[in-house]
């Protein structure tokens, strides 16, 4: 089962948090696939499209076309990013049916992390150790575009040592919403407020999620009000055996 | 609305009382429509999602076949249509029928329709005395606010505001007990049926096999307004038809479910025509006006042509963290909520909130509690893509779309993005020691003002996965030029046989 998985990190794991990435390829890595990263990759062009700037966006995901031509699998530690290159690549090529049949081809490889593991490599236990009393955030765009609920609980409540709380209004948002989070920094700060007003009652120590946008958010929250309570990609608490 | 978006967010996000009415009611209404969809009803409720998308989807496709439809069955009951451009036709036609009937005084059901077109301003205008008859737009009409919700126009408002407002304008003794506020406005209201001329409604559906106006309701009130007066006037938007009677068992449990947690509403009426040789009750003439006001527009945008299949249920603000914290009145227009984010840029046109659309996180819960299916976040991208088109129209120095032009450029060589980070590293202030960042000036001084901003890493990934493996990354290096040298040697080739 030596399948070759291409990484596509994103541009926010690249320049903030390498060791997302790093924990993604040694999961895949573990279980046996080939990792390849390739070094032309920058972004998917979401924060561009979400402006309403879409000739910037469409630029950006012609880029990964090209980049990631000819992968067979491709996976990503951001819901977010894997729903904007599934769900709205196709609409920015429209109008170019080579670009359009191209981006068809790409959207049914790629996958968000714990997608991948659960639904493409059927795996829910790999066998990490990290101890902790975690609660999962579901970042919107890996529940409502992606329907990634069960997926992410499901490789957590198999890591030991790990107890994992739920938090009243998981599903909510967290209120980063990309340029949104300074465009309406008032609306965006309370939406945070609720979020870890919900955490700090379950008492966990740590926040997982899947999208490294919403941890950034939360982290800067916690961090803000000086809270001893940990942020963690999944692929982190996955990695540590 | 004199002060802008901005501000009268501000305002609500400041005023504790109202964040707590608003989030409390809320929750109620949200709550009560989750006991309603969830299991062991989950998979029937999805499916009447589904089949009420269909219905409104194939009515629009085909609304002009419809429209004809029901002008012919209205007439053979003795009504009479009434085909309104704009809010302004509308509102011409209503003081047209007030002055041939001699009205001068109409009583009015719940009618977002008639906000839209801004009808009692128009009423009291000419003489005519509006008296809304539904509980909580009864009491925005006392306290002289616009609705708060699509469904709920009272929701803000707490019972001793209503109490207090009672006692002023009612001339009543002070007093929160909501049994005896309700009957209170009952008295009030009871005279103002028995002495109206004319009764205005909206309508939930108008089906066009029958010409019936369907419309529900808790309070009966509507009952009255419909059926005392001598006139009835319902003003419909053009998107409220349904093909046949039958469409009704789909939305009729998705609308109740959807809005208050109901099954169904206490009352639902079908009112077709005016009132016939030997029926003891309904009005003398019965007009139907169907209102364009921009749906026509909507109809012919293929993308945005979903947002017509609303049927005003209020779902999608109950869920919305942002409704949720800004409140109805910081939205421009007479809708508010995400579904109003949607709606009053494509009823207004060019000169509305260009910021509305971008008031959203893109979370996408609207989406998802929408009966219809409306795809809400993605009505809201094709709205902001038509803000920045026309912003930037003629503005070659637009900041932000020169920005974007950069950042696009930068993001398609990945070598420049890399130095880019290199340069990010040596210039941006860090703590040194991997600490987040309190302050930081330019665009992210908004983002630092509630929270910490994570310093660039030390090393990036690509930096990272190189040393990581330094086998891996020469390799993926040799193979691309490897294939660049491929490509070269094969043009060349290609040259000499031509």
């Amino acid at each position: 089962m030596s399948q070759r998985v291409s990484l596509f990190v994103t541009c926010l794991v690249d320049q903030l948090f390498p060791e997302v990435g790093l924990a993604m390829a040694e999961v895949l890595e573990r279980l046996g696939y080939e990792t390849e990263f390739r070094e032309a990759q920058t972004c998917c062009g979401q924060p561009a499209f979400n402006s309403g700037f879409v000739a910037e966006a469409r630029g950006v995901a012609r880029h990964f076309l090209n980049v990631f031509d000819g992968a067979e699998v491709i996976v990503v530690p951001s819901g977010s990013c894997c729903s904007m290159i599934r769900h709205h690549f196709a609409g920015l090529f429209h109008k170019d049916a080579s670009s359009k049949q191209a981006t068809e081809n790409l959207a049914a490889r790629v996958y968000e992390f714990s997608e991948f593991l659960v639904e493409v490599a059927g795996i829910e236990d790999v066998g990490a150790t990290f101890p902790a009393t975690a609660t999962y955030h579901d970042s919107c765009h890996a529940l409502r575009d992606l329907k990634l609920k069960e997926q992410p609980r499901r490789l957590l409540r198999n890591v030991r040592q790990l107890e994992l709380r739920e938090m009243e209004l998981a599903e909510e948002c967290c209120g980063f919403g990309g340029t949104f989070s300074v465009k309406f920094e008032d609306i965006s700060a309370d939406m945070l407020d609720s979020k870890i007003e919900a955490i700090l009652r379950t008492g966990a120590d740590t926040v997982v999620s899947i999208d490294p946008s919403c941890l950034m958010q939360i982290r800067g929250g916690l961090s803000r009000r000086r809270l001893p309570v940990q942020t963690k990609h999944l692929a982190e608490i996955l990695a540590s055996a | 609305m004199s002060s802008s978006f901005h501000e009268r967010i501000d305002v609500a996000l400041r005023d504790l009382t109202l964040q707590s009415s608003i989030q409390s009611a809320t929750a109620r209404f949200a709550e009560g429509r989750r006991d309603q969809v969830e299991e062991p009803t989950f998979g029937e409720y999805q499916q009447l999602r589904t089949a009420a998308n269909q219905i409104k989807r194939h009515t629009l496709d085909n609304l002009d076949y419809y429209l004809e439809q029901v002008e012919t069955k209205v007439v053979e009951h003795g009504g009479e249509v009434i085909w309104c451009y704009d809010g302004d036709s509308a509102v011409k036609a209503i003081l047209r029928i007030a002055r041939e009937h001699g009205v001068s005084l109409a009583v009015k059901s719940k009618s977002m329709t008639s906000e839209e077109v801004g009808l009692n301003e128009a009423l009291e205008k000419e003489g005519v005395e509006p008296v809304e008859t539904d509980l909580g737009e009864f009491i925005m009409q006392l306290s002289g606010e616009r609705p708060y919700h699509i469904v709920a126009p009272a929701l803000h408002k707490t019972r001793a505001q209503i109490a207090k407002l009672f006692s002023e304008k009612l001339g009543i003794a002070y007093d929160e007990e909501p049994t005896r506020l309700t009957m209170a406005a009952r008295r009030v209201l009871r005279d103002k049926f028995q002495r109206a001329e004319m009764g205005i409604s909206g309508a939930n559906f108008v089906v066009a096999e029958s010409g019936a106006v369907v419309l529900v309701e808790n309070e009966g009130n509507i009952r009255l307004t419909t059926s005392l007066p001598r006139v009835h006037v319902a003003l419909a938007g053009i998107e409220k038809i349904i093909p046949r009677a039958g469409d009704l068992a789909v939305f009729l449990k998705l609308l109740g479910r959807s809005a208050s947690g109901q099954r169904l509403t206490s009352y639902t009426s079908f009112l077709s025509g005016s009132r016939r040789d030997g029926e003891i009750s309904g009005p003398e003439k019965f007009y139907l006006l169907l209102l364009d006001n921009g749906r026509s527009r909507i109809l012919a945008d293929h993308e945005k042509r979903q947002t017509l299949y609303c049927i005003r249920c209020g779902a999608c603000s109950n869920i919305c963290p942002v409704y949720r914290r800004i409140g109805g009145h910081a939205y421009p227009g007479a809708y508010s909520g995400p579904i109003g984010a949607i709606l009053t840029p494509q009823f207004q046109g060019a000169g509305h909130e260009p910021e509305l659309p971008f008031a959203s996180s893109l979370c996408g819960a609207c989406a998802e509690v929408c009966p219809v299916k409306i795809d809400i976040p993605r009505m809201l991208l094709a709205l902001r893509r038509e803000v920045k088109k026309a912003e930037t129209r003629d503005r070659p120095f637009h900041w932000e779309k020169v920005g974007f032009r950069v950042w696009s450029w930068v993001m398609q060589r990945p070598k420049l993005f890399e130095q880019l980070g290199f340069f990010a590293q040596a210039v941006l202030p860090s703590s040194g020691r991997g600490e987040w960042l309190g302050s930081l000036p330019g665009p992210l001084k908004a983002w630092t003002g509630s929270r910490d901003f994570p310093p660039l890493a030390p090393r990036s990934f690509r930096q990272l996965w190189r040393a990581r493996r330094p086998r891996a990354a020469t390799l993926e290096r040799e193979s691309v030029a490897r294939s660049e040298q491929t490509t070269s040697r094969s043009d060349s080739a290609g040259r000499r046989h031509a």
